[in-house]
């Protein structure tokens, strides 16, 4: 298996839940640079979430995207995790897969150029489109003007109970991504899409519901409750993006910040 | 106590200095000596532990012969292996507690809980070790379980041991006064089912043992992270057959205990039996994931509440009824910690004249509980605190002044509660002023009142405490079932330079003992606290000990200290007045330094001068005899100072001192206490819920305590701020969680939620002093009462919160889902 | 089979050690190198009781191969304040808040700080809460770890040079 960061992959070794006979270690195969080329931002797969979240071209020029980042696991986690790895990996409450599905990222490989929704929805290992050898070698994440993320930590884990990414294009297009909801990860919510194509605005989410059946259930968080949380966090996403253009918010049980 | 203790003029010594931490460089520097940091330099074998999957089942074969054949493999433990081994002990059981289910060092023919040890392999490497358990053949055949308390006393659940009916391993009873007259009088009558949590401690350092059997000197080294060594020494001795005085067991640097390394586990016995069947030393190191199964859970009752009340709020009666949950068998001090120190202590800081308590004590297919940060207090105060927080919503009163008019008042002091104990000493009222000051809670509730106008969800919630603690007269460890000692005890040695070294029976999980304890040991001593070393956690030179547990071992320990230093005084006294020719009277003591005082006249020089010929009788006597003239002393006599150093080298070396005295400035003192001390205290927590989302921002915490005498205030605050952060984990999101057939649901950190840095607020922290009279230092508890009280306060300020919205209740934990729940469904 | 061998320069000694493929950096640190500073708190890489500095940053040595540490330089705790040496100002400031308790987060506590304060000069207590989101202590509540954090990177941006 490709390692990269290792913050994923050691981690379900050490757990036992996977168990592969060899690795190949990716660090300085895979390009790590932040770039803006031709409006969109270009991140490599080798980039370090560290890296992106202090990329002052990124804080500059897409500032959610930044602070998306700057909120993936923790900092010593984010010093070694990279964004090939959050792609690749396709954790169930992965930030970076919200991210590329709401903003409609196109994910490069060692073989070809794949959309996000096509990347994400694929049936391998991973619930990702990869073949076996192929490597995620960077994305590219048009600049958007309205986009916000809102995420809402699972207290254990502290990564997204329900996480929900909006954005609308220059275009008028509107993208709903939520992250934490769904087993096999981030997906992007039709309805909620449907229902903001008239007006981007909070109160065109009000009868929009997710349903319960399918979502994922642990200790904090049932189908109902959690499918819950999508609706509200939806409401809040759009309304942070309508409100300051680019935003992200973390919610944490016991904070006040 | 003996004759004249020298006045040191008033001059401030160490006693309530915040003395930075004597012991810190050495953990700053990772200089530390962690158990397992031991195991890493010590070549060892390394032993891992095979545990039931099953919460329940007969255990009907287990085959090691695979396993032992594996490469790396040295020996494998099963249990025809330790038929002759005695089972752990249960050193706490309360009076009329029948069924004493002790748990064997492994499973015989059942297990009753998923965890425990059926096996052990000691091999080579962690590795290999870890890989033999999979060879290991065992055939259970599962039976069904129960885990759940109330579920277990069903006529028809499960049974676990012989002897039970209904899994009640015991039902402690206290009354008092006459409650239903109580109920019969009064105006109202208020009725709650509650839960409190079952949680884990989980210190950051799991458990961990290095064991060295020498079969020359038939001697056992055992290293292990203990927080009563002296007791476990004790208790190997008996489970194996050692004699004690071959048994030296040492807890080093031990990382954080919060209870959960007071209980005498499996694994400290199979250390050692493969190290004596090896010959080689044998370790064992937890994992966190084993950690959830393998170590005590706290706390976990069922509290059915009754509270009997005029109409102007105060309370007439108590009446409840607590099923505890003491896991698979009743370990350590398991039993005791919900009969004795819930059963006598709900009635809190209020004067409560009719109680009856039942404590039930019930076997689960769960893993046994045991003692965690407050041990059955936490629980007390939440059962009273919650209740009188009700009672105002009730009533439509505010919970400050339902409080304060419910309070043992200080002119009661001391005060005999209906269920036995003494509240010794505190101004109750005088401590909850000073809490709503610091909080500003006139402004507080104004505050409310706007943002509720707003359709926020903005609360306050108080808690208001006394907590026993410093356990205690050994005549009441016996009446209370406990099986072990209750003084403390300590020697203190000053060396021939005039340093000193302090043995204490206490050990040190955090606490700072090598700090607070050597300031009591200056302070008496009249020296630097740099110039004191505090020994404890090795029964080899630290003879006697009871440990640390309860929020004892400044108010015990330190007390022994205390006294010990002072005999040392007494004694060093009397040979700085014999070398100034003075009369003890006559001397002041600063700073290390005796002094003639300069009042003394001349008549009472010379009356004490031929009591001084008379003390020289000895010298003029052996230089008659053998014609040896003596030569002159080195400390002249006379003169008009001395230091602490000199007095110490005449104390050593022997050669002029005192007709009778014997030599050396050594002294060892057992300070039994008179009875409990009752630390106090009132904390407010301020929150505002999110209703949409079950958010809780804990916006502020204020607490307020009186621990009697502070030591050390660095330290005391710091035991304030961990002691409400555990207490408010286990409010919002701690849970050790079953499922109906006893598995566990919870196996790592990323399912066991404990607060981070950014989910609590900085503590505003005040004090309160008034000393206790029930030891010397005027010292009670501090390390755990804030716990109780945070978990309490917190709990209060959420429901304070969702009042509006008619939301009468949410079970800890008040995880985020819980709390929209219970707002959906109000 | 022959058993890898890396190569890393740890606390400014080089270091070469034959290890297992699947040895972890901390296991390298503590078992072969004999620097039990850095200690093993938790199984998912939550508790930061392993954090170390790996080319200057902090990282969490649990999750990380010693292989993939190839020609890096690492700093754990001992490499803070040589033998006999003062303390590290952060280390002080540790010390003087009472920041430690039972100690057995402290070398990660610490070793975040300093990548804290690397990132953001003088940190407020908002931002110091929020970046010790990797760190778990037990014992002190994280009061006094905040206080000796700021006052740590008080002391280090007042340092001359």
């Amino acid at each position: 298996m490709a390692l990269a960061g290792g913050q994923t992959l050691l981690r379900e070794m050490k757990r036992g839940r996977l168990s592969p006979t060899s690795l190949v270690d990716l660090g300085g195969l895979v390009p790590r640079d932040v770039a803006l080329r031709d409006g969109a931002v270009w991140i490599g797969a080798g980039a370090t979430h560290a890296k992106v979240a202090a990329s002052d071209l990124l804080q500059r020029r897409f500032p959610v995207l930044a602070g998306l980042v700057a909120h993936i696991g923790d900092p010593a986690v984010r010093n070694r995790g990279t964004l090939g790895g959050g792609v690749a990996a396709n954790e169930a409450a992965g930030d970076y897969p919200a991210a590329c599905l709401a903003l409609d990222a196109t994910i490069e490989t060692t073989a070809r150029r794949v959309t996000a929704s096509e990347f994400f929805a694929g049936s391998g290992e991973l619930r990702t489109a990869l073949e076996p050898g192929e490597i995620v070698t960077a994305a590219t994440f048009p600049v958007t003007s309205h986009a916000a993320y809102v995420k809402f930590l699972n207290p254990a884990a502290r990564y997204a109970m329900v996480g929900v990414f909006a954005a609308r294009a220059a275009d008028g297009s509107v993208r709903i991504a939520v992250t934490g909801a769904r087993a096999h990860g981030a997906f992007r919510w039709p309805e909620a899409e449907a229902a903001l194509g008239a007006v981007f605005a909070p109160e065109s989410l009000r009868d929009v519901r997710l349903p319960p059946n399918g979502l994922v259930e642990d200790l904090f968080a049932d189908a109902t409750y959690r499918a819950h949380l999508a609706e509200v966090l939806a409401r809040r996403a759009v309304e942070l993006a309508v409100m300051r253009t680019q935003g992200v918010l973390v919610l944490s049980h016991g904070s006040s910040r | 106590m003996g004759a004249a203790m020298i006045d040191r003029d008033g001059t401030p010594g160490s006693i309530g200095q915040p003395v930075t931490r004597v012991e810190d460089e050495h953990f700053l520097r990772g200089e530390s000596r962690y158990v397992s940091d031991l195991i890493a330099k010590s070549g060892a074998l390394r032993v891992a532990v095979l545990r039931s999957p099953h919460a329940h089942a007969r255990l009907l074969a287990v085959d090691a012969t695979r396993a032992q054949a594996l490469p790396g493999v040295v020996d494998v433990l099963t249990p025809n292996d330790v038929a002759s081994v005695g089972d752990l002990p249960c050193d706490w059981v309360p009076p009329g507690m029948d069924v004493v289910a002790q748990h064997p060092v492994l499973a015989r023919d059942r297990v009753r809980y998923v965890g425990q040890a059926v096996a052990a392999v000691a091999a080579d490497t962690v590795h290999a070790a870890e890989d033999a358990l999979a060879a290991i053949a065992v055939t259970y055949e599962p039976l069904p379980a129960v885990a759940d308390q109330e579920a277990a006393m069903a006529d028809d659940a499960p049974r676990l041991h012989e002897g039970t009916t209904g899994n009640v391993a015991f039902r402690y009873r206290r009354t008092g006064g006459d409650v239903s007259r109580a109920f019969a009088d009064a105006d109202i009558v208020v009725r709650r089912r509650l839960v409190d949590s079952r949680v884990t401690a989980a210190p950051l350092e799991g458990r961990a043992v290095l064991s060295a059997f020498d079969p020359g000197a038939g001697r056992l080294t055992h290293h292990t992270t203990s927080q009563l060594p002296h007791v476990h020494a004790q208790a190997l001795s008996q489970c194996l057959g050692l004699p004690l005085h071959k048994v030296r067991l040492v807890a080093p640097d031990i990382g954080g205990g919060f209870g959960s390394k007071l209980g005498f586990y499996t694994e400290d016995v199979l250390c050692a039996l493969l190290s004596m069947r090896t010959g080689r030393a044998c370790a064992w190191a937890e994992r966190r994931a084993e950690s959830f199964v393998a170590t005590t859970h706290g706390r976990d009752q069922i509290q059915h509440v009754e509270l009997a009340v005029r109409n102007d709020g105060r309370i007439l009666g108590l009446r409840s009824r607590i099923v505890a949950d003491l896991g698979a068998y009743a370990l350590g001090m398991g039993p005791g910690v919900p009969a004795i120190n819930t059963g006598l202590s709900v009635t809190g800081p209020y004067r409560i004249p009719h109680v009856d308590t039942e404590v039930i004590g019930v076997y689960t297919n769960r893993t046994p509980t045991g003692p965690y940060r407050g041990a059955g207090h936490p629980e007390a105060t939440f059962l009273i605190e919650r209740m009188i927080d009700e009672l105002a919503r009730t009533l439509g009163h505010d919970p400050a002044e339902v409080r304060r008019m419910n309070f043992v008042p200080s002119s009661e002091m001391p005060h005999r509660l209906p269920t036995g104990l003494t509240l010794d000493s505190g101004d109750y009222a005088a401590t909850l002023d000073a809490a709503l000051a610091l909080a500003g809670y006139a402004e507080l509730r104004e505050r409310q009142a706007r943002l509720r106008a707003e359709g926020r969800h903005f609360g306050i919630g108080l808690a208001t405490l006394a907590e026993g603690s410093a356990v205690g007269p050994s005549i009441a460890m016996r009446a209370i079932g406990f099986r072990r000692a209750g003084h403390e005890s300590a020697r203190v040695v000053v060396h021939a330079d005039g340093r000193a070294t302090v043995f204490c029976g206490t050990q040190s999980t955090g606490q700072g003992h090598a700090t607070s304890l050597a300031q009591v040991a200056a302070d008496v001593l009249g020296i630097e606290v740099a110039d004191v070393e505090v020994v404890e956690g090795d029964t080899q030179v630290v003879p006697f000990g009871t440990g640390t547990f309860n929020s004892r071992s400044m108010a015990v320990g330190g007390s022994a200290v205390y006294e010990a230093a002072r005999k040392v005084m007494h004694k060093a006294t009397r040979i700085a007045a014999f070398k100034l020719q003075r009369r003890q009277r006559d001397l002041g003591y600063e700073r290390g330094v005796f002094r003639a005082v300069a009042h003394a006249g001349i008549a009472a020089s010379v009356a004490h001068g031929s009591k001084q010929v008379a003390q020289r009788v000895t010298p003029l006597v052996f230089a008659r005899q053998t014609g040896f003239a003596l030569p002159p002393s080195p400390t002249p006599h006379g003169g008009d100072a001395i230091t602490l150093a000199d007095v110490a080298r005449e104390a050593h070396l022997g050669h002029d001192l005192p007709l009778g005295m014997p030599p050396g400035l050594d002294e060892t003192y057992f300070f039994d206490p008179k009875d409990i001390p009752f630390g106090y205290g009132s904390h407010v927590a301020v929150v505002e819920v999110d209703a949409e989302t079950g958010h809780v921002a804990l916006l502020r915490y204020v607490a307020v305590d009186d621990c009697g005498r502070v030591i050390n205030p660095l330290l005391a605050d710091g035991q304030v701020h961990g002691g409400a952060a555990q207490g408010i984990g286990q409010a919002l999101m701690e849970a050790v969680v079953h499922d109906g057939d006893g598995q566990p649901q919870v196996h790592a950190f990323d399912e066991y939620a404990m607060p981070h840095a950014a989910d609590l607020p900085a503590f505003e922290t005040a004090r309160t002093e008034i000393p206790t009279t029930l030891n010397p230092l005027g010292a009670k508890g501090i390390g755990e009462s804030a716990t109780a009280a945070a978990t309490a306060a917190v709990i209060n300020a959420v429901l304070d919160a969702l009042a509006p919205l008619d939301v009468t209740d949410v079970e800890m934990p008040m995880t985020p889902m819980r709390i929209w729940y219970a707002v959906e469904r109000r | 089979m022959t058993m890898p061998t890396v190569s890393m320069t740890v606390n400014g000694r080089p270091v070469r050690e034959e290890i297992e493929g699947r040895t972890l950096l901390v296991e390298l640190l503590r078992e072969k190198l004999g620097l039990t500073g850095t200690h093993v708190g938790c199984d998912t890489t939550q508790c930061g009781c392993c954090v170390v500095h790996v080319d200057g940053m902090a990282m969490k040595s649990c999750t990380m191969l010693a292989l993939q540490c190839e020609g890096a330089e690492v700093t754990t705790i001992e490499g803070l304040a040589q033998h006999g040496a003062p303390l590290h100002p952060m280390q002080a400031a540790f010390r003087q808040h009472h920041a430690l308790q039972c100690a057995y987060c402290t070398s990660g506590m610490v070793m975040m700080a300093l990548d804290i304060v690397r990132r953001h000069r003088e940190p407020d207590e908002a931002t110091i809460r929020e970046e010790l989101k990797g760190n778990i202590c037990r014992c002190t509540g994280y009061h006094n770890v905040v206080l000796a954090i700021a006052a740590g990177a008080r002391a280090m941006a007042e340092r001359p040079g």
